[in-house]
């Protein structure tokens, strides 16, 4: 009898473990490959090549720079609170992963479906912050800790909006399931009815993943390199597939609640029998395009115009939108029926 | 009312918008990089690039050891020493350039009398050690031996002006 609870215990284990690792593997792979899609786009848009010389097309350079970064030497300072030091990267990297367990990447195709998928995604995408504030204090620098201290600020102002746009969503949709959500978009994308909060939300998205123009906690030209200045070697490196992970989940966020998940944009032959995994990739390669061309476009904000923005327009214009689309609902008697339980 | 128009502009994002259709234009763009080892940008015959000692072209070197690249040499980056040779031409017997030193402006080239002393197209000549780079009259000579052609012609091409 033990020994076949045991086994029963170790199978669902295996299954699990599998499950992660066929989420991760790839997830990681795309991480890579985005540092290098990054550089090539803004390459092209700067009339320049981009990395071309590693592997065909340069298709080998992240390897190649994985290689260089784990054989630096990792560098302690001699005033960092050690710990907190080494725990930073490690909770940075870890939380850009766990948000994959609820996302949905075809019809049932989810680690887990919990009932509170967004509720979920939004708690782990603003623990992100944790992580930024532990690496900027542990350093000791003042640099770091500066860079720490305005992607707080950044990331906590963003996610009030945010959070109103998102309300926007749930009311159209009904439920707080990622599956529901998609769902809901059979007829027709949030995008289209929700325009203004869908552009919105994707600027909130920049602000959260502090991309350009709002990557003032990076700051290359005042701040060295912002909150991880002490940061060298894998510890560096979890930062930055970290900082990459959050900008593939707040695609693959943008994705499910505006436009769609899994979805083919019309439900006619050709584009119906592409599998939903497929156009979900899609389109998140579709948003992380405009991720990089807005970088490649936009000059950094100034720190009193992020706020200005974050708090006195984005705001009172997502809280504005939540009384029209709730308003709209109600007299045109739209009001999905909230499934309980 | 101006203050509404402005209001409505920034709410439609027109500029920003403006911004992201020309950077996309420029995405598909012809891209203006050169492979740098593989292809290589022109070069204009006036180009300065590494030392190299001439010789006639009979063999004869053309440095007479007047030592006016040593003088007018603004960096001091030349040492000369000279006597009389067996056949009672004068000639240097060290002709040093420490090109760690040299500024590449090209005023030995202009001093000197008989061409002897030029810089050519080279200038893909770096090293591992800073020894290397202090150039006596052997590797002198023989950079001018080894470039000659591409000397010969740059110093043509530019006569005209000279």
């Amino acid at each position: 009898m033990l020994d076949f609870i045991m086994q029963d215990w170790i199978l669902d284990l295996g299954w699990i473990v599998a499950k992660i690792m066929v989420v991760i593997g790839p997830l990681l792979i795309a991480v890579a490959y985005l540092t290098l899609a990054e550089r090539r786009v803004i390459g092209f848009m700067q009339l320049r090549k981009g990395p071309n010389v590693v592997g065909p097309f340069g298709l080998f350079q992240p390897f190649a720079d994985a290689l260089k970064l784990m054989a630096k030497e990792t560098i302690l300072p001699a005033g960092a609170n050690k710990v907190v030091f080494m725990v930073a990267p490690m909770l940075t990297f870890i939380l850009s992963l766990v948000a994959w367990a609820v996302i949905p990447f075809g019809e049932g195709l989810v680690i887990a479906n919990i009932n509170v998928g967004i509720l979920y995604l939004f708690a782990i995408s603003s623990l992100g912050v944790y992580g930024v504030i532990m690496a900027g204090w542990a350093s000791n620098s003042k640099y770091a800790f500066l860079g720490a201290l305005r992607s707080a600020a950044q990331m906590v102002s963003y996610e009030v909006s945010m959070g109103l746009v998102i309300i926007n969503v749930l009311l159209c949709a009904g439920s707080l399931n990622l599956l529901d959500i998609v769902e809901a978009q059979r007829e027709m994308w949030f995008a289209l009815p929700l325009l203004p909060m869908f552009v919105v939300f994707f600027i909130s998205t920049l602000a959260e993943t502090n991309r350009a123009p709002f990557d003032l906690p990076e700051g290359e030209s005042e701040l060295v390199a912002g909150y991880f200045v002490e940061y060298s070697s894998m510890s560096f490196a979890l930062f930055f597939l970290g900082e990459y992970a959050n900008m593939i989940l707040m695609s693959s966020m943008t994705v499910i609640l505006f436009l769609g998940g899994w979805l083919s944009p019309i439900d006619i032959w050709p584009l119906n029998v592409i599998p939903g995994p497929l156009w979900f990739i899609i389109k998140i390669m579709l948003v992380l395009f405009v991720f990089l061309w807005v970088r490649a476009t936009t000059p950094r904000y100034r720190y009193d115009q992020l706020m200005r923005l974050g708090w006195k327009i984005f705001l009172p214009f997502s809280l504005i939108y939540v009384v029209l689309t709730a308003g709209f609902l109600l007299i045109t008697d739209r009001l999905p029926a909230v499934v309980l339980g | 009312m101006s203050a509404l128009v402005n209001a409505v502009r920034s709410f439609l994002l027109l500029e920003l918008g403006k911004g992201l259709f020309l950077t996309l234009k420029y995405f598909f763009k012809p891209k203006v990089t050169i492979n740098y080892p593989y292809e290589k940008g022109n070069l204009s015959p006036r180009f300065r690039g590494e030392h190299a000692l001439r010789r006639y072209p009979n063999g004869e070197e053309r440095c007479i050891a007047c030592k006016l690249c040593e003088a007018v040499c603004p960096a001091q980056a030349i040492t000369i020493e000279a006597e009389p040779r067996d056949d009672g031409s004068r000639r240097t017997t060290k002709y040093d350039i420490d090109m760690t030193k040299c500024i590449y402006c090209g005023f030995c080239q202009e001093a000197c009398p008989v061409d002897a002393i030029v810089e050519g197209p080279n200038f893909e000549f770096a090293t591992e050690t800073r020894e290397e780079l202090y150039y006596d009259k052997d590797k002198l000579l023989a950079n001018g031996d080894r470039w000659e052609t591409e000397i010969a012609r740059n110093l043509s091409a530019d006569a005209r002006w000279r």
